[in-house]
């Protein structure tokens, strides 16, 4: 983990925008690496909407945000573009000799000429529930993911929730927890309707209780829960509780970005619209995290910003190289670059 | 038209609306803290709000969809409805929402 990936652009965030990047870079003969919280690349469109229409992408009618994702990952291809997800980018310096030092908070360092910030909303993290004081417990006793299943053993588990990750885990730590108790306000679940027969059965048989209501508070001592409240059709109930475990889904967060020193308006990151690029030279920012006079939050915006931004950071990987403008339909070059021709 | 906004402080705004706008949009083109983050397609539970006096009974009934999505928004009660499922027109006039929890935008309160 300690080697040092050496690439001539990174972008963060593999979104329809990041994407496109690739390829308007890699016409250039710019070699791109992405990096990305989602373990799967689309950014909104794989995690918000994979099976919603969008209407107003150029030449597609219809498009669904998987459909647009997969076509992007074909039409980039041939760049061989390198994916790192689940990945949250925590630190981005410039180097002594004017190139970016990139880390994550798992620990993969890079060093790029250029830097592309196609981010989006900001990075997908879990919905944190508006209970009082929940933060003190984060990390110690209240987690939004299993990383190591042997944290829940022999322990009192609180699951909270009623899509695929509260019915895995109910059915995964039931196994190994000293109690599982699943709270959802309602008794349907959005899971795998297998999953769902499956906790039913575990609940005849006395393995794993099920309350429908709402967390609404939490108690305990120096980070360890010891008991919740949840509010019921009867009334509140207190349950003992040393783990507690919220599945609400994802919320986008602006995170690390905030930190690295670039000009900020309401969130958003302040670019020309020239070439795209933030108050620091060679960080570029496109697609939905960046704004400017007239600014749309459009993917087609999106793509049209990376179209520029690629010839500016040309410029800056390749100031001896004159940028040649041409068009994929003429110039064997492209062709060539497309294993088309 | 107007519709009444009871925002996450408890302070009520009335708000110009108009026909066909979507109750989130009016909430949010009138600059109130909503997050609305997958802007209308159902997706995200973001703008969730709890709809006051008689009116949830004159609302058209959600979709299963828009219960689905509801799972995924806090402090559920039976009058909570997503605002990006509800259309304007002449019978909402007058119309009464409170801003539900976790609606509030990102406020670098990094996780």
């Amino acid at each position: 983990m300690s080697d040092t990936v050496e690439t001539d652009v990174v972008i963060i965030g593999a979104g329809p925008v990041g994407l496109f990047a690739v390829f308007e870079l890699g016409l250039l003969d710019l070699k791109c690496h992405l990096i990305d919280i989602l373990d799967r690349p689309g950014g909104q469109c794989a995690e918000l909407y994979p099976e919603k229409p969008i209407y107003d992408i150029p030449g597609l009618p219809e498009v669904s945000g998987q459909e647009l994702t997969d076509n992007l990952m074909k039409q980039i291809a041939p760049f061989s573009p390198q994916f790192h997800f689940s990945q949250m980018v925590t630190g981005l310096e410039r180097n002594a000799d004017g190139s970016f030092g990139i880390v994550t908070d798992e620990g993969t360092r890079f060093c790029a000429r250029a830097v592309v910030i196609a981010a989006g909303g900001g990075s997908f993290q879990p919905k944190r529930p508006p209970i009082p004081g929940i933060e003190a417990y984060e990390g110690s006793s209240v987690f939004y993911s299993v990383r190591r299943i042997d944290a829940f053993r022999d322990e009192d588990v609180i699951i909270v929730g009623g899509g695929d990750s509260a019915l895995d885990w109910t059915l995964s730590l039931e196994k190994v927890a000293r109690s599982v108790t699943l709270v959802h306000r309602r008794a349907e679940f959005r899971a795998a309707p297998d999953s769902v027969k499956r906790m039913w059965a575990l609940h005849e048989e006395g393995r794993v209780a099920f309350r429908m209501g709402q967390v609404t508070a939490l108690d305990g001592v120096d980070g360890q829960v010891s008991s919740v409240a949840v509010k019921t059709a009867d009334g509140e109930e207190s349950l003992a509780a040393t783990r507690v475990l919220p599945f609400f889904g994802l919320t986008m967060k602006l995170g690390p970005v905030a930190n690295w020193g670039l000009n900020l308006d309401q969130n958003l990151i302040g670019v020309d619209t020239e070439k795209f690029e933030t108050s620091e030279p060679g960080i570029f920012a496109v697609g939905d995290i960046n704004t400017y006079p007239g600014k749309l939050k459009l993917i087609l915006s999106g793509f049209h910003e990376v179209a520029l931004m690629s010839q500016a950071a040309k410029r800056i990987i390749h100031p001896d190289q004159k940028v040649v403008f041409q068009y994929t339909t003429s110039s064997s070059a492209l062709q060539k670059k497309l294993k088309a021709a | 038209m107007f519709i009444n906004v009871t925002d996450q402080q408890g302070r009520r705004h009335r708000l110009e609306a108009l026909e066909g706008f979507r109750v989130m949009e009016v909430i949010r083109d009138w600059g109130l803290d909503i997050k609305a983050e997958c802007g209308g397609a159902c997706a995200c539970a973001t703008c969730h709000v709890h709809v006051g006096g008689d009116w949830q009974d004159r609302l058209h009934a959600p979709l299963d969809e828009e219960i689905d999505r509801l799972d995924e928004a806090f402090d559920v009660r039976d009058n909570s409805r997503l605002s990006c499922q509800l259309l304007m027109s002449e019978e909402l006039d007058g119309l009464e929402v409170r801003l539900a929890p976790g609606t509030e935008r990102d406020r670098r309160d990094a996780a």
